[in-house]
Order: C-alpha cells, then structure tokens, then sequence
C-alpha cells in the first residue's frame, strides 16, 4: 500500500488501481486545532487537482481541503458532520475524508513519500 | 490547506513570557506582543477547564492606568457617559471612552482605589491612544500614570474563588466589581472580582518582579491552568461580552452597541450630571429616539459556525446586518453568533440568514448571554 503526501499537508493512499483515500496529516491537525465543522463534497463530483473540496472549521478560522488529485469523489466520511473531532484524534484512520476514483494515475507521482514529506514539514 | 506561517517580530513581551514558552504555548502576536493563544490542552478543552475549575489568564498586555488628585473623579468623567463620581471606595465600574460623534474609542474598567485615585483597565490595542487620550484631556486636572512596571492576571471559573481564598482568606469578602489589596503568599497585589469569561473569578494586579513567583503560586493549586487568548475570546463570546473592535468602534454609538445598561442615570438627560462627555447630544438622542440597529445574539441552524464579517439577509434577500464576533462555543456545543442587524427585525419575528460560502444558513435572534453568567453578588 502506497502513502503520498501533499504540500497541503493531506495524505493520499491507494488502495488498488486507481482508487485513493484522502486526509489530512497529524502536523495538519495540530496546526489547525480542535476542529468544530467539516463540509464534505457530494459523492458523484467531478474535481480537479487544485480544487478546495472541503471546508475545515476549526475553533480559530476555517481552511480548505485542496485535492490533492483529479477524479470522481466515489465516498466521504459521514462520521465527520456529527464528529468533526475524528479527523484530529485520528486523521490517518477514521478521521479520513474522501475516496476519490482517479482520472489520471500520474498525478501521484507529484506528490512526496513520507521521507520528502517529513522533511518538508518540518521546514 | 492555507497554513500561513506570519512572522513578526513584536517588540513586547509581558512578565510570564518564559512561563507560556515552557508551557509549551503557542504563541502569536497580539497587539504588538507575543502572546499565548493556546497551551497543550487546546482551545477547546482550555474553554470547559475555565467553565468547570479554574483558568489562568495572562493578560499583561492590558494598559493599566492610575488617575491620581483630587480632581481625578471630575476629570474622568468629563471623558465617560458614566458615573465616577459616586463610584465609592473599592468599587469598580464598566465605562466607555467616547468621541465627538458619539462612538466609542475604547471600553474599560474603572476602580475606585482610594487616595483620590482611581485604577483604570484598557484594551491593548487602543492603550496608547488611550494614554495620550486621557493625557492630553485630563493631564492638567490629574496626574495620569500609566503603570508599565505591572502585571495583570486573571482568575476565572467556579474553583476561582475557593483557589483564592485558600491563599488570601479575606478574598472570600468580595463580591462581583469590588476590589481589595491582598497578600497572596506574600506578594501585594490589587485584586477585583470581576472578569472576561461570563464566570465568577478575579483580575489580579502584581508588579512584574513578582508576577512569575505569583503565577507559579497560583498554578500550584490542581484546579488552575493557563488558558490562552483563543478560549479567551469563546468564553466572552458565550458570555455575550462585547470586545473592542467587533461590537464597539468608533462608528456606532454605546446605544447602537447595545450598551445602554452601562450610561450611568446620572449622566443622562434628566440625570444629576447630565452630558458633559464627548458625543453625549448624539448619545442622548439615541437614548430618547432610539436607533437602527442594535446588538444580538444569534443561533444558526446546524454545525457550521458563522464568522465576523458574515451578512445576515431576510428571507428577500435584503441585507440587514452583520455578524460582530462568530465562532464556535465549546460550552453549547453550538457555533454561536453575536450581530449588529437592524432594530426592527431584533424581537426575532422575521426569518433571518447568514451567508457563508454563498449559502444560506438559518439564524434565530436569540437572548445573550449564550451561557449564563455565574457572577459571585454574595
């Protein structure tokens, strides 16, 4: 199973072929503090590399969840509109985000392993 | 994710400084200071440890200002729509400093320490227009000092009291906007039962060579934490608290702030002192005629909080106010929302919404304070 990372601070597993489960990293939830509100997109929406998919409220502000890769959102995680708080107990697990279908398998490889990613976080 | 990463050299830091970095604080700039936002505990859990036990809050930054002489009650009243002049000993009053236009420059607390001297509180981020304010006013009828070598903490949450009274026993004397010089382990300190999180508790004056030996002092005790200025803001926030800079500016009048309860009957038209500050004809106007839009509390439908600055639309459409303070209230579990929206629609009758992300989400006009307030009358 492969881990990427993006700048954005969100993880990206593929699970097989061309499907991944997307989250936000453990640096990015310390950084945002206690989340309160998570908007998740529609299953069924068509997105782009770049686009903000999600929004994340947190006590202080609200942020965007960036797609890290194009494709089709094919599942979000319900959990998140009752409790917000999952994806900072346990971003990596059960406080992920979306499974997204890939529109375009090469796309992962602008994103970083954990060793580039550790590095880049802790600039 | 947008993670902006600011850096900015702020030139001040308050006496605890050292004790937030060895906290583990995360700390941000704030009116010019590095200032603790939040600890370890987090945000959230920093707001129900205040609500439950006991917080510690440094708010250093804070001006503290001494009005000392014989005429220091006059003079300070000439720039207040309030009554100072019957502000007996040890007692502390909420006041306003307002402009020609009737608006507001900045709020604070005042106290009556004794020996023609009286102890005022002001926000940071208008301290040193408040110092050349009450300078250039009332500088020739008063001595204005402004006490830089002072700390200021505070002490607040249902344990505040008995935390308190453990190390000064005489605290258990004072009610809600009193104040007492007290020796607490040693350290002279003036005291006031009074606060910014809707609980009982204390705001706690210290020169800053003790202010370090006083925290440690304070925190020994298991119920006190330090609490940073995120939940500051969520506390006052549920306590439906104005905050300089949201609810009050220098555009709209205390009456359009909805601050009517603090001008003083005595400096109103058919009071004892009447006008006699800056903007009291627009003030009075307000007070007798009423104005357009006043401060509520609102409760929006569902999770997603509604932040400053959101419009607030009727059911046409129609603009008809904006959000002063929005967040999230640990405490209600709830976004919660304080707005200035036009008078007429303030009784709640008319379907109200805020606009987030160009969707519309249903808020209900509701009575502030969210939480109540668990001040200590005796």
């Amino acid at each position: 199973m492969t881990i990427k990372y993006s700048e954005d601070h969100e993880w990206v597993e593929l699970a097989e072929d061309d499907l991944v489960t997307i989250g936000i990293t453990d640096f990015a939830q310390e950084q945002l503090g206690d989340l309160v509100f998570i908007e998740l997109p529609e299953v069924g929406d068509e997105v782009s590399q770049g686009d903000n998919i999600c929004v994340i409220e947190s006590v202080k502000a609200a942020s965007d969840l960036i797609a890290p890769v194009s494709g089709e959102v094919v599942a979000v995680n319900e959990r998140l509109n009752d409790e917000p708080e999952l994806a900072s107990e346990d971003p990596t697990g059960e406080g992920w985000f979306v499974k997204m279908k890939l529109s375009d398998v090469s796309e992962l490889d602008d994103l970083m392993d954990e060793a580039a990613y550790q590095e880049f976080s802790e600039e | 994710m947008g993670l902006a990463m600011i850096e900015t050299i702020n030139e001040f830091t308050t006496a605890f400084h050292q004790m937030h970095v060895d906290a583990g604080a995360k700390m941000v700039p704030f009116a010019g200071y590095d200032m603790p936002v939040s600890y370890p505990l987090g945000v959230k859990k920093e707001h129900i440890h205040t609500r439950e036990k006991a917080g510690l809050f440094d708010v250093s930054h804070m001006g503290q200002v001494k009005l000392i002489g014989k005429n220091a009650k006059k003079a300070l009243e000439s720039l207040v729509p309030v009554d100072i002049i019957d502000l007996t000993l040890m007692k502390q009053r909420y006041a306003l400093f307002t402009n020609e236009n009737g608006g507001v420059l900045d709020d604070l607390m005042v106290t009556n320490i004794g020996n023609d001297s009286l102890m005022l509180v002001v926000n940071a981020g208008c301290k040193q227009a408040d110092f050349a304010h009450l300078q250039n006013s009332i500088g020739s009828d008063c001595v204005v000092k402004v006490m830089e070598d002072y700390a200021l903490l505070a002490l607040q949450g249902p344990q505040a009291g008995g935390v308190l009274a453990a190390l000064a026993p005489e605290s258990c004397e004072m009610t809600f906007m009193t104040a007492k010089v007290l020796i607490i382990n040693g350290i002279e300190c003036l005291v006031t039962r009074s606060g910014y999180s809707g609980e009982d508790g204390f705001e706690i004056s210290v020169h800053n060579n003790q202010a370090q030996q006083l925290a440690k002092c304070l925190l020994m005790h298991e119920a006190v934490e330090w609490i940073g200025l995120g939940a500051r803001d969520s506390l006052r926030l549920e306590a439906g608290l104005s905050l300089y800079g949201h609810e009050l500016d220098t555009e709209h009048s205390p009456v359009e702030s909805s601050l009517v309860w603090a001008l003083s009957k005595a400096r109103r038209s058919d009071g004892a002192r009447a006008g006699g500050y800056p903007g009291a004809d627009v003030i009075m106007d307000h007070i007798e005629n009423g104005v357009a839009q006043k401060i509520v509390g609102l409760q929006p439908e569902g999770r997603a909080p509604v932040r400053d600055g959101v419009m607030i639309v009727d059911e046409q459409d129609n603009n008809v106010g904006k959000v002063t303070s929005g967040g999230f209230g640990p405490t209600t579990g709830k976004p919660i929302v304080i707005a200035r929206i036009s008078t007429e629609l303030s009784d709640g009758t008319k379907k109200l919404f805020a606009i987030v992300r160009d969707k519309k989400i249903a808020v209900e006009v509701v009575k502030l304070p969210f939480v109540k307030q668990n001040y200590y009358r005796g």
